[in-house]
């Protein structure tokens, strides 16, 4: 999907070296639309590449997504640990991993993050302080308080982030690590992606309670509800949340509403989603709102705009070239790794 | 030096780990002012306080997880499940999540869960269980079952500063058995992670065991030596990896070999040790693979119950005399 938008009819309300209320400047926006624009693009070449038996696997997209995934990890400071979830590949993007990396990580060739021995989104990297994702939903948030746990442990200045969908707050792991964090007032900030759908289940069949945050109040937390397709309310959200727990004051839920523009994957076409549902998701489409925004904080011109998403286009082209170059795995190399020297 | 109890051996382990190592701590339930249930670390929060000796709520699969999330910051974290058997609670975050990290992306996961495990307590079926086939066959993690207060020493400091997931069971049964106390060496040791011991040289049939169960087996090969069998007992004290050498190496010797495991027959590791001798030493046999091991029941509770479903020294003897007969 591409974005055409007018320029605004009124005054850019923040100069090119102005921070607004949130302390973000023009750059700060550019960039953050480059990753929501980022992660739209990657993911709709995904599913192309994917239709085309050009990758095996499994291919999932954060369509309806990408403000959360921007908006959250860019509050993070360099040494804050990020713990992703798999419809947030734009905070993989943030962290530092590169469409090539991941576009390897999908192709499961050699120089992959993982090397072929994990697939698609699942992958962590220490080196940026990526935690690598399981398939098993809510298990990482037990282990994101861990990190936190460790951090306050030695006294350092480290967060994490992790996230989990409206879907995986109904596992065991999602009360245990969050009632952990709790107790230890560690700096955990758990972001809940409530987009209504655990694959083909709706939530009046997931939860009981009006909203997740609900919950916040019987682990004695705050707990926050926002628009999470807007990536000012993401970002706003989450760096309260990121003080809080750095200023010792333990961790924050925060329950993102959002709309899931796709299947559960791509094998899924979602017959099952509800029409209205779709039509109001694609009216908060996070690409088109960030992009807007933009036009109207005056952080770009339109061409400017298509200026950023043709680069990105590039990009991904780039990235498909060099993972389709890329070798395979040699078959032996299923051996090394099982065990830390 | 005193002459030291099972429990104090690994009490010993770890509080000199501790002291050795600041990135070592201990999570679990009931460890801090409780000291724990069976007070391995008792005097452990006075003494290292409340940033090493970690309290936490009831909740397996959160000790299990945040282990692994400490663990990939740096530190060596030493959960405590109260209980083996409690273990199931926190299955995902060790087969799953703890297990697979180093492998998919490369982060060591240097942590070890302590489980007190093992029947002959009559303590019932939640409290009694010998969990490790579940283990056994998940690579990625280490287990081991040390059966002497110097192994005990010796692989919990092992399994401290291995860069791996280790399961640590440790006996219940063993923990305060005078009859096993042993005088320990002042110095710093380690027991190395994959290696048997030779605990009764013999000739004549391979006793391959671990855990309580050493010391029921080495009580048959006395009762065997006195009529003329010449018993081996190999003690395993790793299950994975295990010295797969050594098995052979005594296999190939003796030419006959008995498994006891104190955990069900169906499924338990004997059948994976069995397979690997008959895969590599069958030549070498003179008689069937046995195994004795607990029966495919429930542990249950009540004395004459949970002593019918166990091992023992007499079963033991029973089957080594089919063996040396064959």
């Amino acid at each position: 999907m591409s974005v055409t938008l007018a320029a605004p009819v009124s005054e850019p309300d923040l100069g090119e070296n102005d921070l607004d209320d949130l302390g973000l400047s023009r750059s700060d926006y550019r960039t953050l639309y480059r990753v929501i624009r980022l992660q739209r693009e990657f993911e709709e070449r995904i599913y192309r590449l994917f239709k085309q038996g050009r990758m095996t696997g499994a291919a999932y997209a954060g369509a309806g997504h990408e403000a959360i995934a921007a908006g959250s990890a860019y509050a993070l400071a360099p040494q804050d640990v990020l713990v992703p979830m798999h419809r947030v590949i734009g905070a993989h993007f943030l962290r530092g991993h590169t469409p090539v990396d991941m576009m390897l990580q999908y192709y499961g060739r050699a120089d992959a993050p993982t090397k072929g021995r994990d697939g698609n989104m699942h992958c962590g990297n220490w080196s940026k302080k990526i935690v690598g994702m399981i398939s098993h939903l809510g298990s990482n948030i037990p282990t994101a308080a861990g990190i936190a746990l460790a951090s306050n442990l030695q006294g350092l200045d480290v967060v994490a982030l992790t996230y989990i969908g409206e879907g995986g707050t109904s596992i065991g792991d999602f009360h245990e690590g969050v009632n952990f964090a709790a107790v230890r007032r560690l700096p955990l900030v758990v972001i809940i992606e409530n987009n209504r759908y655990a694959y083909s289940t709706p939530t009046d069949l997931e939860y009981a309670c009006e909203n997740l945050i609900d919950r916040a109040e019987g682990y004695g937390i705050p707990g926050e509800l926002i628009d999470g397709t807007d990536i000012r309310e993401v970002y706003r959200a989450t760096q309260t949340a990121v003080a809080r727990a750095r200023a010792g004051k333990g961790p924050t839920l925060i329950e993102a509403k959002c709309y899931r523009l796709l299947g559960h994957a791509q094998h899924d076409n979602a017959w099952y989603v509800d029409k209205g549902y779709l039509e109001e998701g694609r009216r908060h489409d996070p690409v088109a709102k960030c992009a807007r925004l933009l036009l109207d904080l005056g952080a770009v011109t339109p061409e400017e705009l298509s200026d950023i998403d043709a680069g990105v286009a590039k990009e991904v082209d780039e990235a498909v070239e060099i993972a389709e170059k890329n070798p395979l795995p040699r078959p032996e190399e299923a051996l090394e790794g099982v065990y830390a020297p | 030096m005193a002459e030291m109890t099972y429990l104090e051996a690994i009490s010993t382990g770890l509080r000199e780990e501790m002291r050795r190592d600041p990135t070592v701590f201990c999570l679990g339930e009931d460890i801090g002012l409780y000291g724990g249930a069976f007070k391995i670390t008792q005097g452990f929060l006075e003494e290292f306080g409340e940033n090493r000796v970690v309290d936490t709520p009831l909740a397996e699969s959160a000790i299990i997880g945040a282990a692994l999330g400490a663990a990939i910051m740096g530190l060596r974290p030493v959960a405590e499940m109260q209980f083996a058997d409690f273990i199931t609670c926190g299955f995902n975050q060790l087969v799953n999540n703890a297990a697979k990290t180093h492998y998919r992306w490369g982060a060591p996961v240097p942590m070890v869960v302590r489980c007190p495990s093992g029947g002959a307590l009559h303590a019932g079926p939640f409290h009694s269980q010998n969990p490790e086939a579940w283990f056994f066959r998940v690579p990625g993690l280490k287990v081991v079952a040390p059966s002497s207060p110097y192994d005990a020493k010796g692989l919990i400091k092992a399994a401290i500063r291995d860069n791996n997931p280790v399961l640590f069971f440790e006996h219940k049964a063993l923990y305060r058995d005078p009859k096993i106390k042993q005088t320990l060496p002042e110095e710093d040791y380690i027991v190395p992670i994959g290696a048997a011991s030779v605990r009764r040289p013999g000739t004549d049939i391979t006793l391959l065991t671990y855990g309580l169960m050493v010391y029921r087996s080495l009580e048959a090969a006395e009762l065997l030596a006195g009529e003329g069998v010449d018993v081996e007992v190999l003690d395993l004290r790793s299950l994975l990896p295990f010295d797969r050498e050594a098995i052979l190496e005594s296999v190939k010797k003796t030419s006959r070999l008995l498994i006891v495991h104190e955990d069900t027959l169906t499924g338990g590791i004997g059948g994976e040790m069995a397979a690997i001798v008959a895969d590599e030493a069958f030549e070498y046999l003179d008689a069937p693979i046995r195994r004795v091991a607990a029966i495919d029941t429930p542990i249950p509770s009540s004395p004459p119950l949970e002593e019918f479903f166990l091992p023992n020294t007499e079963k033991i003897v029973t089957v080594l005399r089919r063996l040396a007969a064959y």
